[in-house]
This record gives structure tokens, C-alpha cells and sequence, in this order.
């Protein structure tokens, strides 16, 4: 019987297997940033260990960076001190490290692609659940905790019972307008938060194969959002295309090797998943998030459920406790729901197709005169591209705020926070309760719906706005 | 870490669903980079609700958690597990955790134990009857038991053999996985030229 993607790539990863014990798998990237790793590195030292393949690790400094004057020191001292602490850390045990002020900083999910150091059939891995995102090059990638941090840094391998597999096929095409992140959006609501607990996830079909690269990696990044271990993409033309002029790419005779390799990581015809979820991207519309969990959306042309909308005793009771807190009502038009600021950006949507999409919609209008719209390019390298595009004069001209490369709002660890009871549409991947801020409400969108939410100052998509 | 076989302590109803990792504990908590320290974040948005269960002096001692399903969804960060565990939490009971919520458990030395819903549904009447009662939780039978007599809880909880040897035994992973430092070193050799280096 063949094998599916996932077990193609898992089993070229195996160190060691035993009954009744998990893999040992070889992790041939491992990326690093400054919250998740702080303590693997004391563990290191703890124990007298050093980092056994310095030359697969990446560091870079995103999650806890302020977005404006990104060249002065940081003004909170104990932010500042967990960045010192990774420099320090890196420049001990020789770690590559693309520091703030550097033009390789950004969310480590956005340098890792745009360096071509993720390539399709490796093993992925990083102190954060978003690590899925690297899957849209065919590759298993999943988030860790810091003791497996301190394992990987020690052994470059970790120990990992084989997942279920999965398949989500998505037959069709998306319509004019809907984008990657509708499509994920409408998926997890379809299977909620536990949906994808214990298995590898392959998304594939007609749409799939259809979406960019960096759609690709909307789509993988939310994967953690279901509850997948991984979420991956099988490697195509799209796929060598992108990486072809990358800097970390292979070369001449080598990428003729690695493409010849790449080509094989396909789910073989006789292959079987554990399970399969089938959609259709020809019925999907935009899809925006009423509740905490990213398994609470709707259409945006829908009303706010209820609890008397679902069945489950469990569900009735988180609907009423999200509703309660996003002070919402049921029955309320989602289109009519005021938003107060609006966020661009995040490891999910912010990439530089996700900044052209939004200034091809902003251009010539303003942003609402009671909404602030938040820009914050995925890296130092999307931020230079954008402003050699003239987007950034674009974002001013409407009355943006337009800011330097990191996780930003997205999790509020910086000072890019939402204020108690201040509501949001946000491209980014989680609304759970006080995630951007505490007391913050959060409504996750797609790109489109964002722009033109920030020129109405409520739920909007871009068919809702006056031609100009 | 220490070896986990047995625990009986105050049990700690958590009547919600879909506790992420956000919840458990807040980003602008994680900035500290030591393990220690993190129990003044744990559940910090719900802690100023005097109603909020960990404000109920009789829970004051509470140490073994009874929340409702797909505990520990989202992020991947650690610090939640830390912050149970400073907080003085040994165990949490749910019907279902996020997987990277229960790997980071088993490695940190906290026993994330599942069971039927019905399980959970179960403890916390028996929580409201009996307010601090005690649950113990034997992780070399795999049982959970609360009370005794008639209205008494007693039921199996699931928890994958390797993570359970581990507990029990009290080992780290690191110093068994460099002990297959040869099969690594062969699998290095084996890797194609074309893998990318970051150095």
C-alpha cells in the first residue's frame, strides 16, 4: 500500500523506532525567537550541554519587539531583557541571530520561507504553535515547548509518537474575493478547535492547489487552530517557483537533486488517510469570527448565533460566556457590528501579497474617523518591499499607522495592545478572550475584510464600499 | 524532575471549555527567563473576578484541576504548565488537552490526566457537594478517586505508557535520547548535501 505525504516525510526522518516507544525524529530546522527559549538555553548550561547543530538552528526577535523605534533601546526593561538574554544566548552557543535592526528581522515564520531555508520534505520545528505555517511547502512543521526546545538544541531529534493522518480536500474555486484565510476560517468553524487533535493534516484539491505560496501559508498556519498536530501542502510548480531565487535555496546541480526529491513527496494514489474532510471553496464567502475560539465564525453576511443555535450542552454554554464577553447579541447583523481599530499583519496575514491586497482596496479612501488601522509588516524585508511599492504611502495617505516588522498585536506582548472593551478585526489567528490586550474583543478576518472594515468602522467586505 | 506516582490533594472545578493557553496564562506574563515565577499570571484576567473559583478560600490549597474539554489549546508556550505548576498544581483532569499542551505537561513533571466526560461531569458534583474535598489521582494504576461511599468517584484515566514510565521514573528525556547518540550520528551522515545550513 503507498504511503501519504506526511508518512513519506516522517519516515525519511526517523533516527529511531522501538514498540511502545515514540520516533526519535531528526529535525532538520529548528527556529528560535526570544520567548520559548530562554530556559532550553539554561537547561544547556544547567547540564553542561552544548547545542549539537548550531548550523540548523535560526534565531530572530519578534514576539516581544516594539514596532516603533525599533532603533532605540526597549523602553520596558524586562522586554528588554529577555531580547538581551537571546543575544547573549545565541553569541554563547553560536547561533545565527537576525536581531532587531537587522534586514532579516521578523516573525520567524516569515524569515524562515522568505530565506528558503523552509523547503518542502523537511522537519520543522520552533517554539511556537504557528510553526505549521513552514507545512505549505510540504513540510512537517509543528510548534514545541520549551523543554523540547532544550531537547532539539541538545539533540537536533525529538521524540515523537506517529500522528493520525487527515486529509481536507477542497474541490472548487474560490470566488472573487474570498481568500485563504475564508477558507480556513470556514474549515475550522466546520470541525471546531478539537477537530484536528492527533493527526498530520494534507490539504489538498483544486483550491489548494490553486492558492499562492504565501496563501498557502495562511492556510498551514492556522492548522493549530483545529487542533492538528501539522498542516501541509504537497510541493508543486508554485512551490519550486517560489523558491527558486531564494537566497538559501539550493544551487545549480543541488536544487536539480532537491527538486528531483520534492517531486516524489506526493500521497501516493493507493495511499489511505486515518480520515477526510471534503468542502467546497465555489460556496464559500467572506468569514469573519463572533466569539473567544477561532471555531466561532459565520458569513459575514450572517447574524450573530445564539445559544438556542446549537445543541451541544458545552456549546450552548461557550456561546453565551463568548457572547457575554465580545458584548454582543444574538441576531445582531454581523455587518453591523463597530470595530475600533483594525490590525494588519501576523505570521498568518502579513506578507507582502497581504499588504498589495490590502493597499489595492485603500487606495483613494480613508480609514473611518473613530477606527485606527494598524499596519505591521511580517519582516524587515516586507516592510522594504512594500515601501519600494509605495504601499506604505498608500497606508499613510488613508490614515494608517504604518509600523516595523513583528508579531505586534497579534498577541499583545508589546505595546501594541487593544484597551479593555475595545473590539477589533483582526487578520490575525486568535481571538481568544484578552489575546490582543486584556478586556480586548477580537473578530479575526481576512485581508479584504479588513481593509474595508477599516474604511466603514463596521464588519465590512470590500463589496460594501462606494467605487472610487 | 521529580517522580510522579501518587497525588491526593484539594480538587479545583473549573467549569469552562476551551481554556487556551491565553487564558492559563497572558503573553505580557512570558517575558520572564527563569521557570519559576509565573503563578501571579496564572488564569490572570478571570483572578480579579471575586466569584472566580481560585478566589474561594476553600480552594486555597487547591492542587489537582477539573476542567472542561480541549484544555490548553493554542499557543505552545511552556509557561502555562509553569504556571499551574507554581501556583501548586500537580495534576489537571480534563476530557480532552491540546496535544502541545499535553506534551509540554509530560516533560515539565505536571500529569495531565484524561477521562470520560462523564468523569469530569461526575467530580465536579461531587466537588459541589463535597467543597475541598480531596481527589487522588494513582498514576501506577491509572485511577482517579474522590470520597468514599456511596456517592464516591472512582474511574481510569488515559495516559500514553512512554509519558507514564517517564513520570514514574522521574527521567529526562535529553539523557535518554543522547544515549542513542550513535544512531544520530549515523543519520547525520546520511542526510543529502543539498539540506540547507543556517550557518
Amino acid at each position: 500500500m503507498g504511503k501519504t505525504l506526511s508518512e513519506k516525510v516522517w519516515d525519511e526522518h526517523v533516527v529511531r523506532s522501538a514498540p511502545g516507544e515514540p520516533d526519535l525524529l531528526f529535525i532538520d530546522l529548528h527556529l528560535l525567537h526570544e520567548v520559548t527559549s530562554p530556559q532550553a538555553f539554561d537547561g544547556l548550561r544547567l547540564a553542561n550541554r552544548t547545542v549539537r547543530r548550531s548550523d540548523l538552528t535560526l534565531a530572530t526577535e519578534d514576539h516581544n519587539v516594539p514596532t516603533i523605534d525599533w532603533d532605540k533601546p526597549i523602553a520596558d526593561p524586562v522586554s528588554r531583557t529577555q531580547v538581551e538574554t537571546l543575544r547573549k544566548n545565541c553569541a554563547d552557543f553560536g547561533v545565527r541571530l537576525h536581531p532587531l535592526g537587522d534586514v532579516e528581522q521578523g516573525i520567524v515564520h516569515v524569515v524562515g520561507p522568505q530565506l528558503g531555508l523552509t523547503q518542502p520534505g523537511m522537519t520543522i520545528v520552533c517554539g511556537d504553535s504557528h510553526t505549521s505555517t513552514h507545512g505549505a511547502f510540504g513540510a512537517i512543521a509543528f510548534g514545541i515547548g520549551t523543554s523540547e526546545v532544550e531537547h532539539v538544541l541538545a539533540t537536533q531529534t525529538l521524540m515523537q509518537s506517529r500522528p493520525k493522518t487527515m486529509a481536507v480536500t477542497v474541490n472548487g474555486t474560490l470566488p472573487d474575493g474570498v481568500t485563504a484565510k475564508d477558507l480556513v476560517l470556514t474549515l475550522i468553524t466546520h470541525t471546531g478547535t478539537g477537530g484536528g487533535q492527533g493527526y498530520i493534516v494534507e490539504y489538498r484539491g483544486q483550491a489548494i492547489e490553486e492558492l499562492s505560496m504565501e496563501a498557502r501559508m495562511t492556510v498551514c498556519n492556522m492548522s493549530i487552530e483545529w487542533g492538528a498536530k501539522a498542516g501541509l501542502i504537497a510541493p508543486d510548480q508554485t512551490t519550486f517557483d517560489y523558491l527558486a531565487d531564494k537566497p538559501e535555496a539550493p544551487k545549480g546541480a543541488d536544487w536539480d537533486a532537491a527538486v528531483a526529491h520534492w517531486k516524489t513527496l506526493r500521497t501516493d494514489d493507493d495511499a489511505t488517510f486515518d480520515q477526510e474532510i471534503v468542502l467546497d471553496a465555489s460556496t464559500m464567502t467572506p468569514f469573519v469570527t463572533w466569539g473567544t475560539n477561532p471555531g466561532q465564525g459565520a458569513p459575514l453576511g450572517a447574524n450573530i448565533p445564539g445559544p438556542d443555535d446549537f445543541d451541544e450542552p458545552n456549546d450552548k454554554v461557550a456561546t453565551e460566556k463568548a457572547l457575554h464577553y465580545m458584548g454582543l447579541t444574538a441576531g445582531t447583523p454581523l455587518r453591523e457590528v463597530k470595530v475600533d481599530t483594525v490590525f494588519v499583519g501576523s505570521c498568518t496575514n502579513g506578507r507582502i501579497e497581504d499588504l498589495r491586497l490590502a493597499a489595492s482596496i485603500l487606495e483613494g479612501r480613508t480609514v473611518a474617523a473613530d477606527t485606527r488601522l494598524l499596519v505591521v509588516p511580517g519582516s524587515v524585508r516586507v516592510r522594504l518591499q512594500a515601501e519600494a511599492e509605495g504601499l506604505d504611502q498608500i497606508f499613510l495617505a488613508a490614515g494608517a499607522e504604518w509600523r516595523g516588522a513583528g508579531c505586534s498585536m497579534c498577541l499583545g506582548m508589546n505595546p501594541d495592545q487593544l484597551a479593555p472593551g475595545e473590539r477589533s478585526a483582526s487578520t490575525s489567528n486568535r481571538n481568544f478572550e484578552g489575546r490582543q490586550g486584556k478586556g480586548g474583543r477580537t473578530h479575526l478576518v481576512s485581508v479584504p475584510v479588513a481593509a474595508a472594515t477599516a474604511v466603514r468602522g463596521t464588519l465590512s467586505s470590500p463589496a460594501d464600499l462606494q467605487e472610487v | 524532575m521529580d517522580a510522579f506516582t501518587t497525588h491526593t490533594g484539594v480538587g479545583v472545578p473549573l467549569k469552562r471549555s476551551n481554556v487556551d493557553t491565553d487564558q492559563i496564562i497572558p503573553a505580557v506574563y512570558l517575558k520572564r527567563v527563569t521557570r519559576t515565577g509565573f503563578e501571579d499570571g496564572l488564569f490572570a484576567a478571570w483572578r480579579g473576578d471575586p466569584d472566580f473559583v481560585l478566589n474561594d478560600p476553600t480552594y486555597a490549597d487547591g492542587s489537582v484541576l477539573v476542567a472542561g474539554p480541549d484544555f490548553g489549546t493554542g499557543s505552545s508556550r511552556e509557561h502555562a504548565v509553569w504556571a499551574l505548576q507554581n501556583y501548586g498544581f500537580k495534576v489537571v483532569i480534563s476530557s480532552r488537552f491540546a496535544d502541545i499542551f499535553r506534551g509540554n505537561s509530560g516533560k515539565a513533571g505536571l500529569l495531565a490526566a484524561q477521562v470520560d466526560e462523564k468523569v469530569v461531569q461526575s467530580l465536579w458534583d461531587w466537588l459541589e457537594d463535597h467543597p475541598g474535598g480531596v481527589i487522588t489521582v494513582d498514576l501506577e494504576s491509572r485511577t482517579i478517586r474522590a470520597g468514599a461511599g456511596e456517592d464516591a468517584v472512582e474511574d481510569s484515566f488515559d495516559i500514553d505508557d512512554y509519558t507514564r514510565w517517564r513520570l514514574l521514573e522521574g527521567l529526562d528525556d535529553i539523557g535518554i535520547t543522547l544515549g542513542h547518540d550513535d544512531r544520530i550520528t549515523a543519520f547525520e551522515a546520511s542526510r543529502p548535501a543539498w539540506k540547507p545550513v543556517t550557518a
